[in-house]
């Protein structure tokens, strides 16, 4: 059965229309990427999504996104996250600067049931991230580009989520953090996570994924397997350089 | 001299108290929604009320002894202090919020809020004062040419414990960390599972909560109730938790505890009525040399 789907969706900020109707799944286990240029309307798609209340959330039209058959746009977000387990890591990171690397794990297990013995997924982040071990109890705000983007991964996943979005988790890392990043989120969905991700590193991203959609200006304009897209001369042309 | 002193001192914190207790409310408000509440010097108003007529209520239709009825006002008034607050930001804020109104309208709202506040007292309950009752026996205790009354020693007491209080609600508890996640970035909190609303909720019961605590304590000490109690009170409060650092409650209470001491100082060297003119020029001057108070931390780390 599907666990995510997106119908003819139609999207609005203000007067402009983001996303002219577009449509995509993802199964329960898949790695599904979204690329696209930017103001393609990748991270509409995922603000829709995790429904993020105004001024960030775009206005649904017409259309409607489902999960697991159900139509989730009357959702409050906190909701998304506490019922549905589905985290974003949003583009920029947004860690809580003023809170330790501590606290923001700590602070994300807010909704889940406090009967629950966190120290074991804690340590998972830690064995995960071994640099945000070393500096739990630091401000957030003093760690590294690239460690607070490992942060704003281990904080998603202690919501507790069985299915990851992230939006361009690659900008602005170091080509080796990058792939350390990409190889721990083959890792994660190899446990069982699903993974919607969405990057304009479509290179990058199409490799790692199972499956992969092509935005641009709001539709989707090329769908399939990632092999095949890569294999895409249209893609190739557009998205990979080449 | 020493006793002068200590006498100072004492009477510092003493009237420090009220303040901090109010300047906590106005500094967790505007952690959490950088909305400066205009209306809490007036929800401490509402609290002396409600404190008097609940203790009135006890004392004369229960005919409960003084200390009973204290121990019952206290957290009967704190309760349903932060009910009126709430319903504040339920009725005034919150619908302005929905609408992503500009933060101008909103302070301008609580302006408004505050001022119906004193003017509903005015119309429901009439200009006479009101003489608030006697809950428990002052003593005075005079050691060594110091005076201070056991009231003078509860309200410095409490407006500490208060504050401990409030400081690990803020520092340790997983609401606290929510309150200072949502001063930082807004954004990111829903993505933790974590409903704003009832985090402000919070914000708005403790703050109101703690006005009415102060509303007693106030009535206590000086019983006369009347409608405007609040309003000068309340921004000399919105003043201190400024000049500690707004969003910071160990600011707000310090704050409030270095303009009660200004103020007691000035009085013991100068006319009276030279009090809040000297008292307000230090604060200028504090502000002036740093701008964003004493605990403020540029705009990032707020609460």
């Amino acid at each position: 059965m599907t666990l995510l789907a997106v119908e003819n969706l139609v999207v609005k900020y203000g007067n402009i229309q983001a996303l002219h109707g577009i449509n995509f799944h993802v199964n329960p286990g898949e790695i599904v990427t979204l690329i696209g240029a930017n103001g393609a309307g990748k991270t509409t798609s995922l603000y829709a999504i995790t429904r993020l209340p105004p001024p960030e959330a775009p206005r649904v039209v017409s259309g409607d996104i489902l999960f697991e058959g159900n139509s989730i746009l009357k959702t409050p977000p906190s909701t998304v996250v506490k019922d549905l387990k589905l985290a974003l890591v949003p583009e920029g990171r947004h860690i809580f600067g003023n809170l330790t690397v501590m606290e923001n794990l700590v602070l994300a297990t807010y909704a889940r049931d406090q009967k629950i013995d966190f120290s074991k997924e804690y340590q998972r982040i830690f064995d995960l991230f071994p640099r945000l071990a070393e500096r739990k109890d630091q401000r957030s705000e003093s760690l590294s580009g690239g460690e607070q983007q490992m942060l704003a991964v281990g904080r998603a996943l202690m919501t507790g989520c069985t299915f990851l979005l992230l939006d361009e988790p690659s900008m602005g890392l170091a080509p080796v953090l990058k792939y350390d990043l990409f190889r721990t989120l083959k890792r994660l969905n190899e446990e069982g996570m699903t993974i919607l991700l969405i990057e304009q590193n479509a290179n990058l991203a199409l490799h790692l994924a199972h499956r992969g959609y092509v935005l641009d200006t709001g539709e989707i304009v090329a769908e399939g397997t990632a092999e095949k897209l890569l294999g895409n001369p249209e893609v190739k042309k557009a998205y990979l350089g080449g | 001299m020493l006793a002068t002193t200590i006498q100072n001192i004492i009477n510092a914190l003493q009237w420090g108290s009220f303040y901090a207790l109010i300047a906590l409310g106005y500094t967790m408000v505007y952690g959490v929604l950088t909305l400066i509440n205009f209306a809490h010097g007036d929800i401490f108003m509402v609290g002396a009320y409600i404190a008097f007529f609940v203790a009135t209520f006890i004392l004369s239709m229960l005919g409960l002894p003084g200390w009973i009825a204290l121990a019952l006002t206290i957290p009967l008034t704190m309760i349903l202090t932060s009910a009126v607050g709430v319903s504040l930001e339920r009725v005034a804020y919150r619908p302005l919020r929905r609408k992503g109104a500009h933060r101008l309208y909103v302070v301008i709202t609580a302006l408004m809020c505050g001022l119906i506040l004193e003017h509903a007292n005015l119309a429901l309950l009439g200009a006479s004062r009101k003489a608030f009752p006697a809950l428990i026996t002052e003593h005075v205790y005079t050691i060594g040419g110091v005076t201070f009354t056991n009231l003078k020693v509860a309200v410095i007491f409490t407006a500490i414990l208060s504050f401990v209080i409030l400081h690990w609600i803020v520092t340790k508890t997983k609401v606290g960390m929510a309150m200072r996640a949502i001063s930082y970035d807004k954004f990111a909190v829903p993505l933790m599972g974590i409903p704003i609303d009832s985090i402000i909720v919070i914000t708005f019961a403790l703050g109101s909560g703690f006005a009415g605590l102060a509303g007693i304590l106030f009535a206590m000490s000086y019983p006369v109730l009347e409608p405007y109690m609040g309003a000068l009170i309340g921004w000399k409060a919105f003043i201190a938790a400024v000049v500690g650092g707004i969003g910071d409650i160990r600011g707000a209470f310090l704050g409030g505890f270095l303009l009660g001491a200004v103020e007691i100082m000035v009085v013991a060297f100068f006319p009276s009525t030279y009090r809040d003119l000297i008292a307000f020029t230090v604060l200028l001057v504090i502000l002036s040399l740093k701008p964003t108070g004493l605990f403020g931390i540029a705009k990032t780390t707020k609460i």
